[in-house]
């Protein structure tokens, strides 16, 4: 070792212990991140049942195209995506901004409250949620109590309800995660600012489209980047709330597209090849969303 | 007006701390209360508490469930934090230009959704005889970008005379590491760790695909499980529930300000 210190020298010992701490997390990460992106992609152009397989160049695309079930899982994995991460982000900044006035009493106990759902995991939560949104449940009894509605509604069995039922459930378990980011924007806001928007007679409104929106811009878009890639992968929720024995109609009114992918692998007679297609349907519209989010909300002459 | 406004902001607030509170309160309920009561919405406790639990340790094997979700937690945690913040560290410290491209290729991995990752990896540990083992959840976790970009964060605030100060007392470059960064960074650990402990015991989509077998499962392969029955015993899943909730609610009660700093690190 004291030779090779003496032929590497300095800088190249510094660069030789750089690469020796860097090595094993680089090799796991090549090892179950990249190849299998790659493996993933190869796959695609192969069909088969189980380990039978034969390449079919770009059939499995055209396959996508007649696939009336992947058609519907890609449009629910839309619905989702298009109301659920804009009314979630809304609710949080609404929420953070709330939380952030002067002179609020309890701070505190709305912030730990409000946080709170994101301790529970995925799972745990829907099936609470199923047992809440049960044909005679508990949300069925208050709102029929109240007379907002007559009779029950079919929470996790009617197609249009059941999204609504994930969308409400999605809502509950991010909201304060994502209300935390922008509280710690907020409180990064030197309030000076405030107080001279307040003396140019800046209304609370314009003081926080011209204010608060530009100077949180780096955070609202790596919150809508995360829910984003997080709501294309929706998986958990809609197997454990409305993708359980008693729903089984609803299946396919809540499916989504990583469902259908673990369904095409392991609940079908497997077909990997057609299955790692879909798969890189999600890695497309994560990439392009990505990019295009970045176009929309980045700023290169701005320091995030 | 002002105060008409400022009522109608407690209100608000009010009413989302109840929302986000109710499934926490329901699930307490729930566990004293029988199936059917809970989904007739019964809002009061009942007598039912001894006969879920009893139920529920009958229906599945609840303990050892438990205890292969904190092996696969801990052994997932202690490994993660380990190579993980070594990398961060690295790519803060050691600056090139190459590792500074393989760094920014790993950033991108943030980017890929798991269900493109889950057939090759199915493929590769079935192959290997890897397949129904604790081996396979934990090894693709050991080492993540998220993590590894978060200490490189940390490592930002990291006093660098301290590095100085080791290396004129001769100490090698590992041991500047181990014995100085890793205890003077202790709170960004703790962040890091709870995070990883958090996602690990959480995990459901790779261990339902790699564990086949009831010995092996974990607690929320059984939550899962017990639920998908036909007419679920919703009583004895809350219990269930409450079991494999209470770990991490724990953690976040007893270390909030590392929870949350764990959860920001990443934009810091």
């Amino acid at each position: 070792m004291r030779q090779v210190n003496r032929k590497l020298g300095y800088e190249g010992r510094r660069n030789l212990v750089g690469w020796c701490f860097i090595a094993l997390a680089v090799f796991l990460i090549a090892l179950f991140y990249i190849y299998p992106v790659f493996n993933s992609l190869a796959l695609s152009m192969t069909s088969g049942k189980g380990v039978v397989t034969k390449f079919v160049g770009f059939n499995n695309i055209i396959r996508l195209f007649k696939d009336s079930v992947f058609k519907e899982a890609l449009k629910n994995t839309f619905i989702y995506f298009i109301f659920q991460v804009p009314i979630m982000l809304t609710f949080a900044m609404f929420i953070a901004v709330l939380l952030n006035s002067k002179n609020l009493k309890f701070r505190g106990i709305f912030r730990t409250a409000i946080f709170l759902p994101c301790v529970t995991s995925l799972v745990a939560y829907s099936i609470l949620f199923r047992s809440i949104f049960s044909a005679d449940g508990i949300v069925n009894v208050l709102l029929m109590d109240l007379h907002i509605i007559k009779q029950p509604i079919a929470w996790l069995i009617d197609p249009f309800f059941a999204k609504v039922t994930v969308i409400l459930a999605i809502t509950w378990r991010w909201t304060g995660y994502n209300m935390i980011f922008y509280l710690s924007g907020l409180q990064n806001i030197d309030p000076s600012i405030y107080e001279a928007a307040k003396i140019d007679g800046a209304s609370k409104f314009r003081q926080f489209t011209a204010i608060t929106v530009p100077l949180l811009k780096p955070i609202i878009l790596f919150t809508s980047i995360m829910s984003t890639i997080g709501t294309l992968q929706l998986f958990d929720e809609v197997v454990n709330l409305t993708g359980g024995g008693a729903s089984s109609p609803t299946l396919t009114a809540t499916m989504t597209l990583s469902q259908y992918i673990y369904d095409l692998s392991f609940k079908y007679v497997p077909n990997f090849g057609y299955a790692a297609t879909v798969s890189y349907v999600i890695v497309i519209i994560i990439a392009i969303l990505g990019f295009i989010q970045f176009k929309v909300g980045g700023n290169k002459n701005e320091n995030v | 007006m002002k105060t008409f406004k400022s009522t109608l902001k407690y209100l608000f607030l009010i009413i989302a701390s109840l929302v986000s509170i109710f499934p926490f309160v329901w699930m307490i309920i729930g566990a004293t209360n029988s199936a059917t009561d809970i989904t007739k919405g019964k809002l009061s406790f009942g007598g039912e508490l001894m006969n879920n639990i009893t139920r529920l340790f009958e229906m599945a094997d609840i303990p050892r469930a438990f205890f292969n979700s904190l092996k696969i937690a801990l052994i997932t945690t202690v490994l993660l934090l380990l190579i993980s913040s070594a990398a961060g560290y690295a790519f803060e410290i050691y600056r090139s230009k190459a590792r500074e491209r393989i760094y920014n290729l790993l950033l991108l991995t943030m980017m890929i959704p798991f269900a493109a990752l889950m057939i090759p990896l199915y493929k590769m540990f079935a192959m290997n005889g890897l397949s129904n083992t604790h081996s396979a959840i934990i090894l693709p976790t050991i080492a993540t970008a998220y993590i590894i970009f978060f200490f490189r964060q940390t490592t930002k605030a990291f006093p660098k005379d301290l590095m100085q100060a080791a290396r004129v007392d001769g100490l090698n470059e590992f041991q500047i590491f181990f014995y100085i960064f890793i205890p003077t960074m202790k709170s960004s650990y703790a962040a890091a760790g709870i995070i990883a402990f958090m996602t690990s015991w959480n995990n459901f989509l790779w261990p339902l695909i790699i564990l086949q077998s009831n010995e092996q499962k974990t607690m929320t392969l059984v939550l899962s499980s017990l639920s998908s029955a036909y007419f679920p015993e919703f009583g004895s899943i809350m219990v269930a529930i409450i079991i494999a909730t209470l770990p991490t609610i724990l953690v976040f009660f007893l270390l909030q300000r590392y929870f949350v700093e764990g959860m920001m690190g990443s934009i810091k």
